[in-house]
C-alpha cells in the first residue's frame, strides 16, 4: 500500500480533531490518549495499560480479546468503562499505517449529559466539529419547551374539569343536574352497587311562584336545597331533576325504614314556614322510595318505580313518603280525593 | 408575535416592578387576564400595544424600555434558562460575538416558529464589532443592547456598547471589548442543575 506523507498525522494534530482518540498498539496496549479521553480517568494513567484492562466490550457481542477484535474494524463498536463512573462510549478502529498501530476514535453517545456532569467538561473540550455542543443546547431548550407544555396541559387539565363540574351542576341550586344524576345512576347500576333513591316533589311551590313570583320561587327552591344537603350524606348525590323535582341517591342504603325515616325528617323540615321578604312561603313535600341490590334492575326501572311511589304519595294526600312494592301501580292507579294541606305519614 | 416574546415582556414587568403593575397593564391593553401562553402566537398588533401601554405606565422612553427587557433577560432568576441557552455560544464573549448569527438558528432548531430578528456581525475594526440586527419589529436592537451588555458582565468581559441608529430597517450595535477576560463572569457548566 502506498503511503502519502499528507495523511500522516501527528499526535498532536490527531488530539486536537480527535480529542477522544486512544492510539493502541497491534496487541492492544495504550499508547497514547486524547487530551478529553485522558480526562475521564484522570486518577489513573492508562498509558502502558491493555486497553481490555480500561473497557469492557459491549458490541460486537462475545469478543473477549483484542485479537477478536481485529476483523471489526471500521464497524462500530460500544465500549464501557469497568471502574465507575462507567460511561458508555461508542467507537470505531481503524489502522493507523503511518505508526503501524491502530487507531480507536471514541465519542459520548446517549451517555453525554451523564459524562459532562461525572467530569465536568467544558466547550474547548469539544472539537469545533463534534455536534455535541448543539444536541446539548436542544436537549435543553427541548426540556424548556416540554416543561411548558406539560404546564399548559395541567392549566387546561384543570380548566376541562371546572368545565365539566359546571356541566354538572344547577346552577340554581348548587345541585346536581339531571345529566350529572344519570351518570351517578348509570355508574351504581353498572358497577352493581346496592344503594336507595328517593324521588322527592315539592308541594305548594307552584302555588308560591303564583302568588309570590318566580323570584320567591327561586328562593324557596334554595332553601329547600339547604334542607336536603343538611339531612343526608357527603356521599349521597343530590340532584334537582327539573322544575321542583329532586331526586336523591344514597349508596349502600337499602333499609327501608331508614330511608323512610330520613323522608319524613327532609318533609317536616320542608315544612318549616321560609320567610321572603314580609311574606311567609309554606311549602311541604311528596317522597317516593325505591331500592336496587345491585341486580338486573335497570335505571329506567328503579325511575319508574320511585315516580309510582311518588304518585301513591300524592294520592295519600302529599306531604307523605312511600316506598314502591311491586304491584303498585294498579293500587295507585285507582283515584282517590285528595285531601288538603299537608299531612305528615305513611 | 410568539408567546414566548410575549410572556418575556410579561414576566419583565411582573418581576422587576410588580405582580400588580402587570395586571394594570394587562387591564389597560387589553391583554388576556391569566397572562400569554408561551407556546401560543398573538397577533402582532397584542404586542405593539403592550409596549406603548408599557411606556406610559412604567414612564421610560421606549430605548430604555426595551434595553431593560435585554437586561432582564440576561440577568434574573426566574429566566435563568435564556442566559444558561446563551451561553452555549462560546467559552468567552470574544467567542460568543464572533458566532452571534448561530444565535437565532440555533433558537429556531429548538422552536421552529419562533421568529426572532437575524443578527449579523457586519464589521469588524481592531477591538469593535459592528453588529447589525434587522426585524419586522424595530426596537429589537435595543434589546439586544440590553442583552449583550449583561452578557458581558456574565462573562466577565469588560466591554463599551452603543446604539448607533437604524438605517434601512437594520439597526446597528458598536461593541468596543476593552478586555475578553476582565474578572472571572459567572461558572457556566453545559450540563444543567437537574431538571425538576
Amino acid at each position: 500500500m502506498t503511503q502519502d506523507a499528507s495523511f500522516n498525522l501527528g499526535d498532536d494534530a490527531r488530539d486536537a480533531l480527535l480529542p477522544m482518540h486512544v492510539r493502541l498498539s497491534e496487541t492492544g496496549q495504550i499508547l497514547h490518549l486524547g487530551p478529553t479521553l485522558a480526562k475521564l480517568r484522570r486518577g489513573r494513567p492508562l498509558l502502558g495499560e491493555d486497553l481490555f484492562n480500561v473497557f469492557r466490550l459491549r458490541r460486537p457481542l462475545g469478543v473477549r480479546a483484542f485479537s477478536e477484535l481485529q476483523e471489526f474494524r471500521h464497524k462500530r463498536l460500544q465500549f464501557q468503562f469497568i471502574d465507575p463512573p462507567e460511561t458508555m462510549l461508542n467507537g470505531m478502529m481503524v489502522a493507523d499505517d503511518a505508526t503501524g498501530s491502530v487507531l480507536l476514535h471514541l465519542s459520548f453517545g446517549t451517555s453525554l449529559l451523564e459524562a459532562i456532569q461525572d467530569y465536568d467538561l467544558h466547550l474547548p473540550d469539544f472539537a469545533p466539529t463534534d455536534p455535541s455542543i448543539e444536541m446539548l443546547y436542544l436537549m435543553e431548550a427541548k426540556a424548556i419547551v416540554l416543561d411548558e407544555w406539560r404546564r399548559l396541559n395541567l392549566r387546561l387539565q384543570s380548566a376541562k374539569i371546572a368545565a365539566e363540574e359546571q356541566a354538572f351542576t344547577d346552577t340554581l341550586t348548587g345541585l346536581k343536574n339531571r345529566r350529572a344524576l344519570d351518570h351517578v345512576l348509570d355508574r351504581l347500576v353498572a358497577a352493581g352497587e346496592a344503594f336507595g333513591l328517593i324521588h322527592l316533589d315539592l308541594d305548594f311551590f307552584k302555588q308560591v311562584n303564583d302568588t309570590l313570583g318566580h323570584a320567591a320561587g327561586d328562593h324557596v327552591l334554595q332553601v329547600a336545597s339547604d334542607v336536603m344537603v343538611r339531612t343526608t350524606r357527603a356521599q349521597d348525590t343530590l340532584a334537582r331533576a327539573g322544575g321542583d323535582e329532586f331526586v336523591i341517591v344514597l349508596p349502600g342504603t337499602v333499609d327501608h325504614d331508614h330511608l323512610l325515616n330520613l323522608s319524613e325528617r327532609l318533609i317536616s323540615q320542608l315544612e318549616v314556614p321560609i320567610p321572603y321578604g314580609n311574606d311567609v312561603c309554606r311549602i311541604s313535600g311528596s317522597a317516593g322510595i325505591t331500592v336496587s341490590h345491585g341486580g338486573a334492575k335497570k335505571v329506567a326501572d328503579l325511575l319508574a318505580e320511585a315516580d309510582q311511589a311518588l304518585y301513591a304519595s300524592k294520592e295519600r294526600g302529599r306531604g307523605c313518603a312511600t316506598l314502591y312494592r311491586p304491584g303498585m301501580a294498579q293500587i295507585s292507579a285507582a283515584p282517590q280525593p285528595l285531601q288538603k294541606g299537608a299531612a305528615a305519614g305513611r | 408575535m410568539h408567546g414566548l416574546v410575549n410572556r418575556a415582556i410579561q414576566c419583565f414587568v411582573r418581576d422587576t416592578y410588580s405582580p400588580e403593575s402587570w395586571e394594570r397593564l394587562a387591564r389597560l391593553s387589553d391583554l388576556p387576564a391569566s397572562g400569554f401562553e408561551a407556546m401560543f402566537v398573538y397577533d402582532d398588533a397584542v404586542t405593539a400595544r403592550m409596549l406603548e401601554t408599557a411606556e406610559h405606565l412604567l414612564g421610560k422612553t421606549r430605548e430604555t424600555l426595551l434595553e431593560d427587557i435585554g437586561t432582564y433577560l440576561v440577568s434574573h432568576e426566574n429566566v435563568q434558562a435564556l442566559r444558561r441557552l446563551l451561553r452555549f455560544g462560546g467559552e468567552t464573549f470574544l467567542e460568543f460575538l464572533q458566532s452571534i448569527d448561530d444565535v437565532p438558528r440555533r433558537a429556531h432548531l429548538a422552536i421552529p416558529d419562533l421568529e426572532l430578528p437575524s443578527i449579523d456581525v457586519i464589521g469588524i475594526e481592531e477591538n469593535t464589532f459592528h453588529i447589525g440586527c434587522t426585524w419586522k419589529q424595530a426596537g429589537f436592537g435595543h434589546v439586544l443592547v440590553g442583552m449583550l451588555r449583561t452578557l458581558a458582565d456574565d462573562y466577565g468581559a469588560l466591554v463599551l456598547l452603543d446604539h448607533q441608529g437604524e438605517d434601512g430597517g437594520v439597526e446597528t450595535i458598536s461593541i468596543q471589548i476593552l478586555h475578553d477576560e476582565f474578572s472571572a463572569g459567572r461558572p457556566f457548566q453545559l450540563a444543567a442543575e437537574a431538571h425538576s
